[in-house]
């Protein structure tokens, strides 16, 4: 047998990719094809008064859509479905799509873009969560709440009301318990891809529409353009392009811009590419929801956490999109890796006139996970406890349950996670070492830590819900072919499927071929996000092999061991005696998985790869700069499919991530993204990162292929606590808010100070 | 932009001899892509930012989105497509991102590449440092630059120990 | 031409920021007068009254002046922390000083080292003192039919003591928040000092000299009284603002602290 799992075998997209010969959707022109542009709003709400095109450009040659050339009912089908295609008559964030503009000439249609106004009505906008709550102005439905979910296990409200008569007991020598509470929040990120979203729509002889563009979910924009348009489901062809990173950024979007270039596409009867320039994409598309957690927490004694009290709040932004599963997501991973008898999570996603915030990497988790390993360090350090003993003291074993009620039928080993962490940073040595530096040393190092997991796959009865299915075809020479809707877009899907394919077949990689996504050619296998794709989508794809393989073996054309030749010439033969050869699998969840959605109850995930993170950073106690000098990043996987491919995921997550705790800050103007340029929204360049080192362990996941769970969105969970732990450690301040930026930092140290050079203040009075 | 009357720009790219007939300020990105076809170079970001649109311009690193094609005018440009040395023959620099994960979605990578080879023509064998300081200007949001800076050390063995710096 | 047509032709040089500010919009479409291929304006000269720098010498090739490297290393430091290498091949010292970008890298340098500017018209040729050139905001003693042809930076005294930071939104391509270029030189007994020079960018409509931060300290020991003195003037000299990178209040205590630290371990 092969063994291509687990080697880190040439990646079959390699080669186009160094080349310059992989094609992005920009790099693409049909004949006839017009240039698409967006014309946005430019206020946060309002009633459209009137839409002006000046003069200047020949209008005569210019497709124009408006709502009144979105078929009824003018929303974009998602979830709640309240988003329209085209503003109509209410705009209710800045940059809303109000007006398309086509031409063939890219600059003139530029031109004309300029030349579009939008004259209005403003309405009263909201724009925090908390004048959301307020409710005194209602911007979406009866009251600013998108979605609420209620995590309650044990009794909470019992311990909290108890808690009196327990500090009397500790008065008589009884049990103390400690009550710590604390507030974070972490801010809006761009996923910033560093191609921009694109889409090319044409329309077909038979009334149908084929869309191309770089986009990570087919059979999303193919849902909904054939929901929208009313049209055939065959008539409508999703296909994915070569896609530049997408993070989540081009999970749902996508759709809204493809209606958009079919909507073009329609009416001048012409193939429509729709670009955005960076600052539009910037400005307009969806970005990670921005957070806010107070935490109430109640320990023992022995530092035991007795009741976790949580209240989880995202901004989902002027219409719902994904914001309930965000919040689900967030929600579930709210209590983290900790066995607590009383948990309750109190969590809503509320509305405000921004842009839609929407899927990103981690997917509610990052937010959640943040405020508590933030946290934990808090409260370890209110009970006199160090951070690891008041973790090991916390951790969940196995056969605990998790606060939704889910068993670990396997065990977490966190504690174990954490000794290893602990000595690959050479954490307590260099605790010691920083403790004992000069204090008048301007730059004060500190070590941190988080301790956190991912849950792989959709949540609950998400995968059920799915029902994704793969297939395969053998061809007459022994090739086979692999159909799936699951979008490389950097992480490497098409190695990792060739080298499943080739272990469940017992032949070479050169002979198994991955199928362009393409609607009209693979099944729906669902989305490219949660995490799912290796370990969910990859073990359809070793299934569906199986059963070419026990096909031809049960037909009696080949052995149970057999070699590659044998494979192709049993290929051939069913051929020729029976026909083609084909073999397809659909979703199933592992026996024994039960989740119960009216109740939230049960096994919200299939597995979870769990993880230890730990982050060494140097504050400029003199800017408020902070540089992570070495990152650690431990994690626990099921088996490691590609060791390259692994770490290159883990690696560029960290290096994300880090973006989020330190540099990445949306500039909120009115609800406009005022910093929409690569010049002022600060991502991480070569000189910023530290050494990120990756180890991985493995643990099989029964229903994974090879026993792989997912680690896709695992590594953005956590790094920002761990920097946040490791800024406290060094300057002694708690940085409770993300992005923790130079002029935040600086001004806690500065308070912290006492500022202890009153001339300071005078020069900050100045 | 329409005015101002077109120019004859001359270039050499990827050492063919072209010619093109566009408004002065038009971007080498654009001409590159559009007019020449070569569109391997990208557009990430349009403001000098991402260092997608790198290409060699008389052998010195530049985004092209900044560069009106009159300054390349009579100027000799190498562009992502140029540096393989053949059909089968991949630069040190490219073979050592394929087998390093240099790549993962791929669309910094021409640009990436460029300022790769460039480094190394300049620096054979550059230390952590100047690997970073070398690829400042190429963002890549994907691999958190670890795999790239193991990719350009690679190359730098390969580089000179295969003198030309083609590999198969 | 540019004496033909005053305020039409607009120089471009490297096209770093001009192109950039094009893309945006924020230019209106105008003439632009390339100067790139013009030889004369470009390369580092050494005279015998100290080195000349032609507006077009990129700063690539400011890095690699061995020359500058050696008398003037606040220049290097300064081209260094300027963008990425495809910036430093493209951009010149010219377009930095001419696009009088308040937070441009090169300008707090040429202020210590007393640079003077030589601009050209078919008029002739004037000679100004860099620290009077910016009037205020993109106000610029520079007429429309005149280009900067040379930065000149006199010889200097040994004994110069200088530092250069930058403070950015991250190590590399970035725009400053703070920026801030010093030097002095103390007595032969190291007892007092003889003479100050300090500049910041990003801290004002234009880069500044902060010259009651140095007449604090100038012709004083540098004990912790004259350095308290002088981060306390510092406020005088320089007028912060909020912007979409900082804050006045960052930009204020940051300016005090980097020269604090500064006079601290000079």
């Amino acid at each position: 047998m092969s063994g291509f799992v687990g080697q880190s075998v040439p990646r079959t997209e390699g080669r186009a990719k160094v080349t310059g010969a992989a094609r992005y959707v920009d790099d693409v022109t049909l004949p006839g094809m017009l240039h698409g542009v967006t014309v946005r709003s430019t206020f946060a709400r309002g009633r459209i008064r009137d839409i002006r095109f000046a003069d200047g450009v020949p209008w005569s040659e210019i497709t124009v859509v408006t709502a009144k050339d979105v078929p009824a009912p003018n929303r974009l089908p998602l979830i709640l479905d309240d988003q329209p295609v085209l503003a109509d008559d209410v705009v209710n964030h800045p940059e809303e799509p109000v007006v398309l503009l086509a031409h063939p000439d890219k600059d003139l249609v530029e031109k004309a873009r300029r030349l579009v106004s939008i004259e209005f009505d403003a309405l009263p906008s909201v724009h925090s969560i908390d004048d959301a709550l307020a409710g005194k102005t209602v911007v979406w439905g009866t009251d600013n709440v998108f979605k609420s979910f209620l995590v309650a296990r044990g009794d909470v409200a019992a311990v909290f009301a108890g808690l009196p008569t327990i500090a009397r007991s500790a008065a008589a020598g009884g049990d103390a318990h400690r009550i710590i509470a604390g507030e974070y929040e972490t801010g809006a990120q761009e996923q910033l891809y560093i191609e921009p979203q694109g889409i090319i729509a044409q329309v077909t002889p038979d009334g149908g529409i084929t869309v191309r563009g770089s986009l990570q979910c087919p059979y999303y924009v193919h849902t909904a353009l054939v929901k929208l348009f009313g049209t055939a489901p065959h008539k409508v062809r999703v296909v994915q392009m070569e896609t530049g990173g997408g993070f989540g950024g081009k999970e749902e979007y996508p759709s809204l811009i493809a209606a958009h270039a079919a909507l073009l596409a329609r009416k001048s009867g012409r193939p429509v590419k729709l670009i955005y320039d960076r600052a539009e994409d910037m400005a307009a598309t969806t970005k990670r929801h921005p957070s806010r957690t107070r935490h109430r927490t109640v320990v023992d004694r022995e530092g035991r956490l007795v009741a976790m009290d949580i209240e989880f709040l995202l901004d989902g932004g002027a219409y719902c999109t994904l914001s309930p599963v965000v919040l689900s997501r967030g929600t579930i991973h709210a209590s983290g890796p900790y066995f607590c008898p009383n948990v309750r999570v109190r969590a809503k996603a509320v509305a405000t006139n921004t842009p839609p915030h929407g899927a990103f990497r981690g997917f509610g988790a990052p937010q959640s996970l943040f405020a508590l390993e933030r946290h934990m360090d808090v409260v370890a350090k209110a009970v006199g406890l160090s951070p690891e003993e008041f973790r090991r003291r916390n951790f969940i074993q196995q056969g605990q349950t998790s606060a939704v009620g889910q068993v670990m039928r396997e065990a977490p080993n966190m504690d174990r996670l954490l000794s290893r962490a602990l000595e690959l940073s050479d954490y307590q040595a260099k605790v010691a070492k920083f403790a004992a530096v000069d204090p008048s040393q301007s730059v004060k190092k500190g070590m941190g830590f988080a301790t956190f997991m991912h849950g792989a796959g959709f949540t609950g009865s998400g995968e059920d819900h799915l029902a994704s299915v793969v297939e395969v075809e053998a061809t007459p020479d022994g090739r086979v072919r692999v159909l799936a809707a699951s979008t490389e877009i950097g992480q490497g899907t098409n190695t990792i499927f060739t080298q499943i394919a080739a272990d469940a077949l017992g032949i070479d990689l050169g002979d198994i071929e991955i199928i362009q996504p393409d609607t009209g050619v693979v099944p729906n296998s669902g989305p490219t996000v949660a995490s799912r794709t290796c370990m969910v989508v990859g073990h359809l794809v070793e299934k569906a092999c199986g059963e070419i393989r026990r096909a031809l073996i049960s037909g009696g054309l080949l052995a149970e061991q057999h070699t590659r030749d044998e494979f192709r010439r049993a290929c051939r033969q069913h051929f020729d005696e029976q026909g083609p050869l084909r073999g397809s699998s659909r979703y199933e969840p592992p026996p024994g998985i039960h989740w119960d959605d009216e109740t939230y109850q049960g096994d919200a995930y299939g597995a979870y790869a769990w993880a230890v993170y730990v982050a060494e950073v140097s504050v400029d106690t003199i800017t408020g700069e902070t540089k992570v000098d070495d990152f650690v990043a431990l994690q626990e996987v099921g088996r490691v499919i590609h060791p390259v491919l692994a770490g290159g995921q883990i690696e560029g997550g960290v290096a994300q991530a880090i973006g989020y705790a330190l540099y990445e800050h949306v500039v909120w103007r009115d609800g406009r993204m005022a910093n929409a340029q690569m010049t002022n929204y600060i991502m991480p360049t070569s000189m910023d990162l530290p050494p990120i080192r990756v180890y991985f362990e493995e643990q099989p996941y029964a229903h994974g292929p090879g026993g792989a769970k997912g680690i896709g969105e695992l590594p953005m969970d956590g790094v920002a606590p761990a920097i946040a732990n490791a800024i406290e450690a060094a300057v002694g301040v708690p940085m409770n808010s993300i992005p923790i930026t130079p002029e935040l930092l600086l001004d806690a140290i500065q308070r912290a100070e006492g500022s202890a050079d009153p001339r300071d203040e005078e020069v900050a009075r100045v | 932009m329409s005015e101002v009357p077109a120019v004859t720009v001359r270039l050499t790219v990827n050492g063919r001899e072209a010619e093109v007939r566009v408004h002065p300020m038009r971007r080498l990105l654009d001409v590159l892509r559009t007019e020449l076809h070569l569109t391997g170079t990208k557009e990430g970001c349009g403001e000098g930012e991402c260092g997608a649109c790198s290409v060699l311009v008389n052998g010195e690193l530049v985004n092209s989105c900044l560069t009106p094609v009159l300054q390349a005018d009579g100027a000799d440009v190498t562009t992502i497509e140029g540096i393989a040395g053949g059909p089968d023959v991949l630069h040190a620099v490219q073979q050592a991102f394929i087998t390093h994960g240099g790549a993962q979605c791929g669309i910094c990578t021409p640009g990436m590449v460029l300022a790769s080879v460039t480094l190394l023509e300049r620096t054979a064998h550059p230390n952590d440092e100047q690997i970073r300081a070398g690829l400042a200007g190429n963002l890549c949001r994907c691999t958190g630059y670890m795999r790239i800076f193991e990719a350009v050390r690679q190359a730098a063995t390969s580089h000179t120990a295969a003198g030309a710096g083609k590999t198969k | 031409m540019l004496a033909a047509a005053p305020g039409k032709w607009r120089p471009f040089a490297g096209g770093t920021d001009l192109m950039v500010q094009l893309e945006s919009g924020a230019l209106p479409e105008g003439q632009y007068l390339g100067l790139w291929k013009l030889g004369e304006l470009r390369g580092v000269r050494e005279t015998s009254a100290g080195v000349e720098i032609g507006a077009l010498t990129t700063y690539s090739e400011i890095l690699a002046s061995d020359l500058l490297g050696r008398e003037y290393p606040l220049l290097g430091q300064a081209a260094r922390e300027t963008g990425g290498v495809a910036t430093q091949n493209r951009g010149t010292i010219g377009g930095n000083i001419a696009n009088a970008s308040p937070a441009a890298d090169t300008p707090p340098a040429l202020l210590v080292y007393d640079a003077e500017l030589e601009l050209i018209s078919v008029r002739g040729t004037r000679r100004v003192p860099y620290d009077a050139f910016h009037r205020g905001y993109k106000k610029m003693d520079l007429a429309p039919d005149e280009l900067i042809a040379r930065v000149r930076l006199p010889k200097r005294a040994p004994g110069w003591r200088e530092h250069y930071r930058k403070v950015g939104t991250r190590k590399a391509q970035a725009i400053s928040k703070v920026c801030l270029a010093a030097a002095l030189v103390m007595d032969a007994t190291g007892g007092a000092v003889v003479d100050v020079r300090i500049a910041l960018g990003s801290v004002a409509p234009t880069v500044v000299r902060a010259r009651q931060a140095e007449a604090a300290i100038r012709g004083q020991p540098l004990d912790a009284a004259a350095v308290e003195a002088a981060v306390h003037a510092l406020a005088q000299d320089i007028a912060p603002i909020d912007d979409i990178r900082s804050t006045a209040r960052y930009r204020l205590s940051v300016a005090g602290r980097l020269l604090r630290d500064w006079l601290r371990r000079v």
